[in-house]
């Protein structure tokens, strides 16, 4: 009964409270993107269910819940009604290691953020298994493209991550934050550096979680949907929560490894506040770029992985351990 | 202190390693070969760790880091050569690589 | 039984469940469902290695087997759109009872010698002093860099050399003996497998021309 003395209930526990609330955080994400991209647009967006549309995200599962279970002819079963949900558990799991204040935390794991990476990694395998199950030309295409991008795109990603890494000396989530909370966020400290690791992170999470100007795996205009073309009902809806949840852990990461997690500028508000504040900053931002950039050329967005990003990282990875070792006390 | 006793550990490691060993021996496709070499790998792995463990060497870690980069390495270049052969055959399996034998 | 007892035979249940399910009939068929279930044995490897406290090790192996690997490999079979072997495999064969007698021996071997040599075997305790950093990320590095320093340098050179080597085999002007013509792209092959269930029955003549043939059956869709 050791692991249990050493948290193993408390982390379950903990566990399903931050599922709960991160899904339902991600159900009303979806209705604040589409306020916020209708407000873009000069249009009201939702606004019959409920006040503003409030329940919109209700609506919308029990409307994915009645629709018809349907399975394309010639594709493959198993692999096409296993990869949803894959896809929505490996959302899910990195939520798992993600502190939001210095006690809210399921699984303060000492390598949480290569776990986050390592999950985040890992997501090419259902997103891939999806495209190619579904005997669909679409969907196939769709899915090397993602997983060309997601693989050139995981190494500025991880490059990045690693930068803070060196310059704070560990890998728990919480280490990083509480080395920020003494030295400075990595943003501003030291001076240049953190903050272009900052948006090369950024970028990079961008084309992880697919998002404009990433979205070529599922561009519209091409190739109806990617991946999820022919999938229906609520199998179509996890690949679409584990989209939006995707994008809220990768901020909650952004927000921890660069902007100093639950540190804020004056303490008597509990760090949680902080943290979420930062992280619905970082995701609105994400939805912001989305409704207003448009879409690069697969080799457009290759080409600036692999010229620019990585290159860029590596430098900095650099000159962060040049910096630990000569500068830093 | 764990509690699972050792050669419960060196077992299971033994197991996979033949599970492995068996898929060498009786596939003949070469994608089936090369998954069954890294379960081997693996067993390997689950040996050293255990014994890190049971002797608070790290250095069976580092052991099993460098089998994890021999593996990926392995699997990159066996990947390349299954194209390369699959573009010369049209087939994956070993028994057509027999272009010596003519 | 604690709970650290109960999570490994769980784990290594699975694990090793997993991989025979990879070689045997139901899944072990088809090289793709093969692939997703050694996949699955990865994760509870994974597991297993959090279990002896080697928790960067854990999260390599998710990220290098499961992540990097078996990307490459459910790539490739794809790809090359490899079907279910339905190919006539005799049943028994010398190499599978030489497998299964080999494989028996190594496992009764272990068991039995390394049962009795290890049977007294204690754990060192890792709450006592000098171990407390044990498989933690620091430690690994740490030793990494100091007293297996060479062996990493080799191995990046190693990791150099199996890039390198993998991009150039994999490249399309290498000129082999009696080369046939180019292989048929992945849409061309989607027709090249209806082009020979139609002709089942022929032999391998039936899919040089296949390609050929997927040609002009797309073209005459334009």
């Amino acid at each position: 009964m050791d692991l249990i003395q050493h948290g193993f209930l408390r982390g379950i526990a903990y566990g399903l409270l931050i599922i709960t609330v991160v899904m339902t955080a991600t159900a009303w994400g979806m209705w604040l993107e589409r306020k916020i991209a209708a407000q873009m647009q000069n249009r009201m967006g939702p606004m019959f269910v409920g006040f503003h549309g409030l329940l919109q995200p209700v609506a919308d599962m029990l409307k994915l819940l009645q629709k018809e279970d349907i399975l394309p002819a010639g594709a493959d079963d198993w692999l096409f009604n296993l990869a949803p949900i894959l896809t929505a558990l490996f959302a899910i799991a990195t939520a798992a290691v993600v502190p939001w204040s210095a006690q809210i935390v399921a699984s303060d794991l000492d390598v949480g953020l290569l776990w986050v990476l390592a999950l985040g990694g890992i997501m090419v395998v259902p997103v891939w298994m999806a495209g190619w199950a579904s005997n669909n030309k679409f969907a196939l295409i769709g899915g090397m493209r993602a997983v060309a991008q997601s693989v050139s795109y995981g190494v500025p990603l991880v490059l990045t991550s690693m930068v803070a890494v060196v310059f704070t000396g560990t890998m728990s989530l919480s280490g990083i934050v509480q080395f920020q909370m003494a030295h400075g966020w990595l943003i501003y400290w030291p001076p240049g550096p953190g903050i272009i690791a900052f948006l090369l992170f950024y970028m990079a999470l961008l084309a992880e979680s697919n998002r404009i100007p990433f979205d070529i795996p599922e561009a519209e205009s091409e190739l109806v949907a990617g991946i999820s073309t022919e999938y229906t009902g609520m199998k179509f809806g996890m690949f679409y929560v584990a989209e939006y949840v995707h994008t809220m852990v990768g901020s909650a990461i952004a927000a921890l490894i660069f902007l100093g997690g639950w540190d804020g500028p004056f303490h008597w508000l509990p760090g949680l506040h902080w943290m979420v504040a930062k992280t619905v900053i970082l995701f609105v931002s994400v939805y912001w770029v989305r409704w207003t950039l448009l879409r690069f050329r697969s080799d457009q967005l290759m080409r600036l992985c692999w010229l620019y990003l990585v290159p860029m990282s590596l430098a900095l990875l650099v000159f962060a351990a040049v910096w630990v070792t000569y500068f830093a006390a | 202190m764990t509690s699972i006793p050792l050669h419960h550990l060196l077992t299971l490691g033994a197991l996979l390693f033949c599970i492995g060993f068996i898929g060498v021996l009786t596939r003949r496709n070469i994608l089936i070969l090369l998954m069954s070499i890294e379960v081997m790998l693996n067993a390997v792995n689950l040996t050293l760790l255990a014994f890190a463990r049971y002797n608070g060497a790290t250095e069976g870690q580092v052991l099993a880091f460098f089998i994890i980069a021999v593996a990926a390495a392995e699997a990159a270049v066996g990947l390349a050569m299954v194209l390369a052969m699959f573009r010369l055959k049209q087939d994956v399996h070993i028994d057509t690589m027999n272009l010596l034998k003519r | 039984m604690t709970t650290e007892q109960i999570l490994f035979y769980i784990l290594g249940g699975g694990a090793v469940a997993a991989s025979a399910a990879m070689l045997l009939p139901p899944l072990g068929k088809s090289p793709i469902h093969s692939a997703i279930s050694l996949i699955v044995s990865f994760f509870f490897l994974a597991g297993l290695y959090a279990l002896l406290s080697a928790h960067l090790l854990g999260a390599l192996q998710i990220i290098v087997y499961a992540g990097a690997v078996m990307v490459l490999f459910t790539f490739v079979i794809m790809l090359l759109n490899l079907r279910p072997d339905e190919t006539q495999e005799p049943r028994i064969t010398a190499g599978k009872v030489l497998a299964g007698v080999l494989a028996a021996f190594v496992v009764g071997k272990v068991v039995t010698v390394v049962g009795l040599a290890s049977a007294g075997a204690k754990a060192v305790d890792l709450a006592q002093p000098g171990y407390e950093n044990f498989g933690s990320t620091k430690e690994v590095g740490y030793m990494l860099y100091t007293s297996f320093l060479v062996p990493f340098e080799l191995i990046s050179v190693l990791l150099l050399v199996a890039a390198v080597g993998a991009v150039i085999l994999a490249k399309k002007s290498l000129h082999y003996v009696d080369r046939p013509e180019p292989p048929p792209s992945v849409f061309d092959q989607e027709h090249a497998h209806e082009h020979m269930h139609t002709q089942s029955g022929t032999d391998h003549a039936g899919d040089t021309h296949a390609p050929h043939d997927a040609n002009a059956h797309a073209a005459s869709h334009h």
